[in-house]
């Protein structure tokens, strides 16, 4: 976006740049890492300002490419990361040299955990006072080089171009994730009149999307055999676009399917064959069939401990066949009986072929369905009684259509958002999982709108803490007038901490009571937003109305019961099967 | 919520160990550690060594010794580690260092490889002559004698370092330097897999070739 007060000027100057942009080579090494965004389709980007990124923002201001000025870089970040969550390609954020930089690496390790591909560029202290502890210069490559996939400092204007290319390429290659370059500032000013390469990875960062035969057909021999077998699919199914070749084949073959956190809609959360997703605050239907499978099919998941549990009970029954893209996922916290190293789509249809007949699972999927009907997920709903936020969650769920986009923020709201809306799309359920950020929801649903068709509505369900950690965002979401709907479910607590207080702590709420929350809806109007307020049961159908009605971002201060809890549970390294479903069983 | 209480549902009794592998939980065994060599064939290039030793501290593999030396390709280095480690855990070391981008090519060396160290002492100068003894009989080197210390260089296997520190003890060590294990494998079998050993530098005049 640009800051000029004049848009019409602008735009046929734009125009006229971005024709030019590909008949003459570039100026200096900042046009370069431009032109290699432009020229690796990149349509927005995401940033802040600063001394040493400046020659790339001078670069910008006669590109093509939409840059959208966050209020913070770890906005920025996480805006990339659901842009590129959304789109499947990676997101884009900038950042100047040290506090900058720093400001991103919360955004940039999130990325990483969730295998979100995203590329962070940042500017750095000019090469000859690398080293001197100069005015704002951190090691950023040193300090982001265990969070990215890989890192680059740029070191000269002849390359730059091609570096930034290269490792655009590299983040969503094979098993996706962030890179980052960093860019020394007298490397973006330095003259050089070469055009960068196209952008691409590495031949040796490819991976084979192809798996071995044999190991395929061994996993085949194993799922023909099974007596319970059970899918579970992973945040590698979505991100790997491999849904239609992942529900054909539980389809076909009449097995049920569980998915992780990462892997919600991958799978539709309304097909019979689905126990929706498992692990901690999972189903217990999902947790009993993990606890009871003879033949687990596990695709695109790294075994979190949020989903396992303790190892030694996780489906300790029962043969793991493992595909992922990254052989380094193979046995690295379960042990894969059957590993199979490639694309989940193409080991999908690999497995497909290599089937000669389906399992018979007929008894099995009767006691799944048994208990689905044993482990219901409901929740009281009392007219006199506070508002439950389940009953907000399906509110929403229920306005809006299959395509909408949810975000959260992390803590109690976020499982309920994943536990009472019911998904079926992927790239759909967009959140911080492995890394468990609070503050993701509303930098995420801002680079979800970015991403989105228009017609899509999308809802961010947030804490109140959570909301309160990036809430300065609010101001972007107004000036680009982004239509979104943010849900604060407000219970004036950090209430998963308070949740684990009582449960583990005696109920002891050390720093976890929050009674002096701003009220949001207010504060919602004082940065341009709209504000709604629910209070009980009989405002819930009207706010959601008129909020998702709103053509602009609108922010719904909910406040719901606050001594409402998330259940089921699995305890921290308890057995999956073994969830309690109120305190007395923990 | 309906459903009966965790204590009254079905649960297998089945167990996986801490590596995620099923066990018979009459014969579960603690699994065994042992001594890896990995040879790692890495892009020359500023900040290999911190990503590599990064990802050992990380991920807390436990790591014996690391060195690291250019071949004769220009643009390559290699890197050698040394970690003791269970079975899974070498897989998983090997696995992930795999992963970093200017890793071009590693693998396990086998027993069969060979092997070198090289350790400086420097010990008490009092008994020359004794000292000189224990030198050549680890075919070592005297790098520097003075009236006070004497400075040798042995080089060779781990266990020929080890024996050789041990007999200089005798004289009173001051300092000790160890540069880890080397590793090549043996004859024509490469080092790491599709490396052609030595041949790069006949061919290419820019890198220097060692048998001039
Ligand atoms: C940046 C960050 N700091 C701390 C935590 C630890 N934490 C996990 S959940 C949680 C509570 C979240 O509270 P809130 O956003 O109000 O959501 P609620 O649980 O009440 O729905 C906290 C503090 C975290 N996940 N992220």
């Amino acid at each position: 976006m640009s800051e000029s007060a004049n848009p019409a000027a602008d735009a046929a100057e734009d125009e006229e740049a971005s024709a030019d942009a590909t008949t003459v080579a570039p100026a200096n090494g900042a046009a370069a890492v431009v032109a290699a965004l432009e020229s690796a389709d990149v349509e927005t980007a995401f940033g802040v300002q600063g001394g040493a990124i400046m020659p790339v923002y001078d670069a910008l201001y006669s590109s093509s490419i939409e840059h959208v000025t966050m209020a913070h870089e770890q906005g920025a970040a996480h805006a990339a990361d659901a842009y590129g969550v959304v789109t499947g390609t990676p997101g884009v954020c900038l950042a100047t040299s040290g506090p900058g930089a720093t400001n991103l690496v919360t955004g940039i390790a999130d990325a990483s955990m969730d295998s979100d591909a995203m590329l962070a560029l940042t500017g750095q202290v000019p090469s000859h006072m690398v080293g001197s502890d100069a005015f704002q210069e951190t090691d950023t490559t040193g300090v982001t080089a265990p969070i990215t996939k890989h890192n680059y400092f740029a070191s000269d204007s002849k390359t730059v171009g091609d570096v930034v290319g290269e490792a655009f390429a590299l983040a969503e290659v094979g098993r996706p994730g962030p890179t980052l370059v960093d860019l020394p500032k007298d490397v973006s000013f330095g003259e050089t009149d070469r055009a960068p390469k196209l952008p691409e990875a590495p031949a040796r960062s490819k991976p084979d999307p192809e798996a071995d035969a044999e190991e395929v057909e061994a996993a085949a021999s194993v799922i023909e055999r099974a007596e319970k077998p059970l899918c579970l699919f992973g945040g590698g199914v979505v991100k790997g676009d491999a849904t239609d070749e992942a529900r054909a084949f539980a389809r076909e073959h009449g097995i049920p399917v569980v998915t992780t956190m990462p892997g919600i809609g991958s799978f539709p959360e309304d097909d019979d064959l689905c126990l929706s997703w498992a692990g901690m605050h999972g189903t217990g239907y999902a947790n009993m069939a993990i606890s009871h499978t003879d033949c687990l099919i596990a695709v695109g998941t790294r075994f979190d401990d949020r989903l396992t549990g303790g190892v030694d009970t996780f489906a300790p029954g029962a043969d793991v066949v493992h595909v992922d893209i990254d052989p380094a996922e193979i046995s690295k916290n379960v042990h894969a009986d059957y590993p199979v190293v490639g694309d989940a789509g193409t080991v999908l249809e690999q497995l497909e072929v290599a089937m000669e007949r389906s399992p018979d699972a007929k008894e099995w999927c009767e006691q799944c369905t048994a208990w689905r009907e044993e482990y219901p997920m409901d929740y009281a709903v009392d007219a006199d009684e506070p508002v439950k936020p389940q009953f907000v969650v399906e509110a929403f769920d229920a306005a809006t259509g299959d395509d909408a986009i949810v975000t959260t923020g992390v803590g109690q709201h976020q499982m309920w958002a994943a536990q009472y809306w019911t998904f079926t799309e992927p790239r759909t359920f967009v959140s911080s999982h492995g890394l468990g950020t609070m503050g993701y929801g509303l930098p995420g649903a801002i680079g979800a709108r970015l991403a989105a068709d228009d017609d899509r509505e999308i809802v961010c369900f947030d804490g109140d803490g959570s909301f309160l950690m990036t809430i300065q965002e609010l101001s972007v979401a107004v000036r680009e007038n982004l239509d979104i709907t943010v849900v604060v479910l407000n219970n004036e607590y950090i209430g998963m901490v308070r949740q684990w207080q009582d449960a583990f702590f005696e109920g002891r709420h050390m720093a976890s009571e929050y009674d002096w929350m701003p009220e949001f809806d207010k504060l919602a109007e004082a940065f341009g937003a709209r504000g709604f307020r629910i209070d009980s049961y009989d405002e819930v159908a009207d706010v959601v109305g008129e909020a998702l009605a709103y053509d602009g971002p609108s922010v719904v201060d909910a406040h719901i019961d606050p001594r409402e809890n998330v259940y089921p549970m699995v305890s921290s390294g308890g057995a999956n099967g073994e969830f309690a479903l109120t305190e007395d069983q923990l | 919520m309906a459903g009966p209480r965790p204590d009254e549902r079905p649960q297998p009794t089945a167990r996986r160990n801490a590596q995620g592998i099923r066990i018979d939980p009459d014969a579960e065994a603690e699994p065994a550690q042992r001594t890896a060599v990995i040879s790692a064939l890495v892009d020359h290039e500023p900040g290999v060594l911190s990503r590599v030793s990064g990802l050992f501290s990380r991920r807390q593999f436990n790591i014996e010794s690391l060195t690291v030396g250019p071949t004769t390709v220009e643009g390559h280095a290699r890197i050698t580690l040394v970690i003791h480690e269970t079975e899974p855990g070498i897989d998983q070391a090997k696995k992930q260092l795999g992963k970093l981008k200017p890793v071009i090519a590693l693998g396990e060396l086998g027993d069969n490889a060979v092997r070198s160290e090289l350790v400086l002492l420097k010990v008490r100068g009092d008994e020359p002559d004794k000292v000189h003894a224990i030198t050549e009989m680890y075919e070592g080197r005297t790098l520097d004698a003075g009236p006070r210390t004497i400075t040798v260089e042995i080089t060779g296997h781990e266990r020929k370092i080890d024996d050789a520190v041990d007999a200089f003890r005798q004289f009173g060590i001051i300092e000790i330097s160890r540069t880890g294990q080397t590793a090549l494998e043996r004859g024509d079998s490469p080092t790491t897999p599709g490396e052609e050993p030595g041949h790069s530098a006949a061919t290419d005049d820019a890198t220097p070739n060692y048998d001039d």
